[in-house]
């Protein structure tokens, strides 16, 4: 059956060499593929076509992946269920009737169901861990600077990163590998500090030389390992998702991790903090699309502002247009400081406390989310609750760091429950190695 | 000031300018795509500049590097660190509706220009200098058969406009003043120096269409508010209402602009009546400034931290970052080396490019000669024409020989200008050809000697003259002299030749 994994089905073939040369690998929608129609799951983007390939699908190619297509997303990415997307909602291969997670829906689901090999999401408050957690599949939301954004259509800058879904974690470690590095084009990519200074050029050769690549990392050995959980984020979770996520960190702790609690005061705050940045980003990045050059053939008449605004009101969907509202809100002049404002200062109280729990700790552990995978239809209407089903994800984003979600097991109804393990900034070989010893 | 309190007072000016001008860079700000103005729209652009989904700017430190010059030259403080924010507005000239610029970390703050005016010296506050990037160019197009350019017309009578993303991502500084103009007149003597300032660094093109755009505030006080510092009480620019300027393009225009301004304003307060506060088009073609047809609504830019762009450190670099001799050091510079006068001196450094070709002459001939011939020979026939240094900048190779041919006293003084020169500048043959064409090569020896003999024999009633003591006799003579070598001996020779020949 057609689980509506992809919004277009178009296969970009490579004669390259490479690791992935017998590889499939979705792309989520909102990355440019040229000459094939990039919508980010917008009814605005129905018809655009980038004449740019972004540098991850590059290095895709350059690595000898074959594109089979470009896979289903909430709009823009603003969503938890993929069920935003102008194109239909995507279903659960794990779970039929069931949401895949979003935004990166599309991309999970095609994994979970063969449909590819591998593939690409976007994570920018949990939207690769998410639908990697409800499909039982494995998604890594890389440290920021990590991954090259040159060609991923932004939501919110400051937060997202594009990161690898895969039936294991070694594979996800395979992908990573391939899309990991600085890239000239995107000034926010940084060579990992670990990357020698002679060597600075090339971080990926580097580590390889070194045998220490994050495919190698996935040796399963957690001996040792110290993981810290921060009690924020089990308050308020599904029990059985809590059961699950105790089973998964008791099996670790048998191969030789042990853990402590840890108390984050300002995980409290975070995924407030996080729709306030998310929000007002996407009210800028989303600007340009005006029906001077994307969306509807404009047919009205009116001034310029007028015609704006009824290019909008038609070509984008509700969600889509509640954010942009809700952004423009906190970065106006007399909110700009109770919002905007409040929402940095949050930001910079959760890198600390972040900071200082990974202090003590080699990965913190969490369930990825809150509740397992929600019926379809079911939270459309309630986008508070919605919000609040990223609270374990969002902090993430916030504080820069890389996170892995790995398949925990299942609720006794058979449904997927995600664990998510946060490493240090650009300390993806640590979740990589712990994730590794469940998936 | 309210309307009541206006009259019967004594009026002031109070004026602040915002000077946008084109940073010369090979790339544009935040993209590879060259700055160089193309003959087709839209050809040079990239994901970037066009703002398409997913392209990203990267920072061209050429850019930056132009802006650090310019903050050395008005001795602004440079920041550690500075950053890029978002200005968020709609318009069509805009691929992305937002501009990248700066927010609270401008490059530049805090600088001051000195230029003179009306023989005194003035100084204006920079409160701050920043980068951003330019928009588009638009144009507003009718309907019809006939060229773009005779269907080019106002945003009113247009059937759709044409949008050409050539411009956008050029780097833009806006330089931004204290309100320290009392006077329109000093607006033009200020961005004269400005200009000259920045054609110094090698930042600017002044030839180029939109290089310098400039949006001015002006409001009108009592002038007894006025302490005899020419300071304003904050309080009372406060109070002020004033207007905003726009759509000045040149040094002329911001006077004119301004002028016209500040008449209709204090028209406006001897008669009773309030200033309102809004914004106003300068339009060139009538000399006036009308208000926009919408009033505009209090703008809200929603600036927020451009996180594309990481914050750059400039504390380091800034350093290694020279700046060449500026104008006012190098008109001090040439008098005292080259022993000019004042008004050689400033003449001789009006640009860099005159200041450079002088120097270059001046190391190699007499520097008196060079300074005639630069300031007033090339510079007076120039300006006689209309022209400028730069319209023949591709023929100073040329200039330079005919004042070598001068110095080397090959030809007269007064046939290399008035022939030479002239015929140069008004036909564009290159000096030798002029020379060689006109046999103006300096006569010498017998033919000369052979003039003065001559002279001699066919005037005997001024030969007796000149015995009898008659002062006026002998520039006769050689004025007879001239005339037989067609002006191509040199008077000075004939002189003495001359006398030789009469005392001998
Ligand atoms: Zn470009």
């Amino acid at each position: 059956m057609s689980y509506n994994a992809f919004i277009t089905r178009e296969t970009i073939e490579s004669d390259a060499e490479g690791p992935l040369a017998d590889k499939t690998v979705a792309v989520k929608d909102n990355i440019s593929t040229e000459g094939v129609r990039t919508t980010c799951g917008s009814a605005m983007l129905e018809e655009y076509v980038p004449p740019y390939d972004a540098t991850v699908v590059e290095r895709l190619l350059d690595a000898g992946a074959t594109i089979p297509g470009k896979t289903n997303m909430d709009e823009f990415g603003m969503g938890t269920t993929t069920e935003t997307s102008a194109f239909g909602p995507t279903d659960n291969p794990a779970a039929e009737g069931r949401v895949p997670g979003g935004s990166s829906g599309g991309s999970a689901a095609a994994v979970a169901a063969g449909e590819a090999d591998l593939a690409l999401g976007t994570d920018t408050g949990g939207s690769v861990r998410c639908p990697a957690a409800f499909t039982g599949t494995v998604g890594i939301k890389p440290t920021y600077g990590l991954v090259s954004r040159y060609g991923l259509i932004a939501y919110a800058n400051s937060l997202e990163q594009i990161g690898p879904i895969a039936p294991s974690v070694e594979e996800a470690a395979e992908l990573l590998e391939v899309i990991a590095g600085p890239d000239e084009r995107d000034a926010t990519t940084r060579e990992a500090p670990w990357a020698s200074e002679e060597r600075a050029g090339d971080a990926r050769e580097q580590r390889e030389a070194s045998g220490d690549s994050y495919a190698d990392a996935a040796d399963g050995d957690v001996e040792g390992l110290e993981i810290g959980i921060p009690t924020e984020l089990l308050d308020g979770a599904d029990e059985e998702v809590v059961e699950t996520f105790w089973d998964a960190i008791d099996e670790l702790e048998a191969r030789g991790a042990s853990y402590h609690e840890v108390s984050m005061e300002s995980l409290e705050h975070a995924v407030e903090a996080y729709y306030v940045i998310a929000m007002s980003e996407a009210s800028s990045n989303l600007a340009r699309f005006d029906g001077v050059r994307y969306g509807p053939t404009p047919d009205y008449e009116g001034n310029w502002n007028e015609e704006f605004a009824a290019v909008r009101e038609e070509g984008f969907g509700e969600e889509v247009k509640r954010r942009i509202l809700l952004g423009t809100y906190a970065l106006s002049a007399g909110y700009h400081d109770k919002y905007y404002k409040q929402a940095q200062d949050a930001r910079a109280w959760v890198k600390q406390d972040f900071d200082s729990a990974l202090e003590e700790a080699d990965v913190l552990a969490s369930p990825t989310m809150p509740v397992p995978p929600m019926e379809r239809g079911e939270s459309l209407d309630d986008p508070l609750t919605m919000y609040l089903a990223d609270a374990n994800t969002t902090p993430v984003n916030l504080a820069n760091l890389p996170a892995i979600s790995v398949p925990a097991g299942e609720t006794s109804d058979g449904l997927p429950v995600g664990l998510q393990l946060i490493g240090p900034a650009f300390g993806e070989t640590e979740i990589i190695r712990a994730g590794s010893a469940l998936a | 000031m309210t309307a009541q309190a206006a009259e019967s007072r004594d009026l002031a000016v109070v004026i602040g300018l915002e000077v946008h001008v084109q940073l010369e860079t090979d790339t544009k700000i935040f993209c590879g795509c060259s700055t160089e103005p193309a003959e087709e729209p839209n050809t040079n652009t990239c994901p970037v500049c066009l703002g398409l989904p997913g392209a990203l700017p990267v920072l061209n430190e050429g850019a930056v590097e132009a802006a650090v010059k310019v903050g050395k030259a008005i001795g602004a403080s440079i920041p550690e660190e500075t950053a890029f924010h978002r200005k968020n507005y709609y318009y069509p000239d805009l691929p992305k509706n937002f501009q990248i610029t700066q927010y609270d970390a401008p490059i530049c703050q805090d600088g001051v220009l000195e230029f003179g005016h009306e023989g005194e010296r003035r100084s204006v506050g920079i409160r701050r200098a920043h980068l951003e990037e330019d928009p588009g160019s638009i144009k507003h197009v009718r309907e019809g058969t006939e060229s773009l350019e005779a269907r080019t017309c106002s945003i009113d009578r247009a059937d759709y406009t044409l949008i050409d993303y050539n411009r956008a991502g050029t780097p833009l500084m806006e330089i931004v003043t204290e309100p320290d103009f009392r006077d329109p007149a000093e607006v033009r003597a200020f961005l004269e120096k400005l200009e000259e300032v920045l054609e110094y660094l090698g930042v600017f093109d002044p030839t180029r269409d939109g290089s310098l755009r400039i949006d001015a505030n002006l409001s009108v006080v009592d002038a007894e508010d006025v302490d005899a510092d020419g300071e304003i009480d904050e309080d009372v620019l406060e109070e002020a209402n004033r207007t905003e300027v726009k759509n000045i393009s040149s040094h002329k225009g911001a006077e004119q602009a301004l002028s016209f301004e500040a008449s209709r304003q204090k028209k406006l307060l001897e008669s009773g009546r309030a200033v309102a506060q809004e914004t106003r088009h300068f339009n060139e073609t009538h000399g006036n400034t009308v208000a926009m047809r919408s009033k505009e609504e209090e703008k809200d830019y929603r600036y927020f931290r451009e996180a594309d762009l990481p914050p750059l450190q400039v504390s380091d670099w800034k350093d290694e970052i020279e700046i060449p001799e500026l104008p006012d050091a190098r008109r001090e510079r040439f008098q005292a080396e080259y022993g000019l006068s004042a008004e050689a001196a400033s003449k001789l450094t009006s640009t860099k490019q005159v200041a450079d070709f002088y120097e270059q002459l001046a190391r190699e001939y007499d520097a008196d000669l060079v300074a005639t011939w630069v300031a007033d020979n090339l510079l007076g026939e120039l300006n006689y024409r209309d022209m400028d240094v730069t319209d023949i900048e591709d023929r100073l190779e040329e200039i330079a020989t005919l004042v070598e041919l001068v110095a080397e006293e090959e030809i007269t003084a007064k046939n290399a200008r008035e022939t030479v020169l002239r015929g140069m500048l008004d036909d564009g043959d290159d000096p030798k050809t002029i020379v060689d064409r006109e046999g103006l090569g300096k006569t010498s020896g017998d033919a000369v000697q052979e003039a003065v003999e001559e002279a001699i024999e066919e005037n005997p009633d001024a030969v007796e003259d000149y015995h009898s003591g008659e002062d006026g006799a002998i520039n006769f003579l050689v004025g007879q002299v001239m005339q037989k070598t067609g002006g191509s001996a040199d008077p000075g020779e004939v002189n003495g030749l001359l006398r030789e020949e009469l005392e001998g």
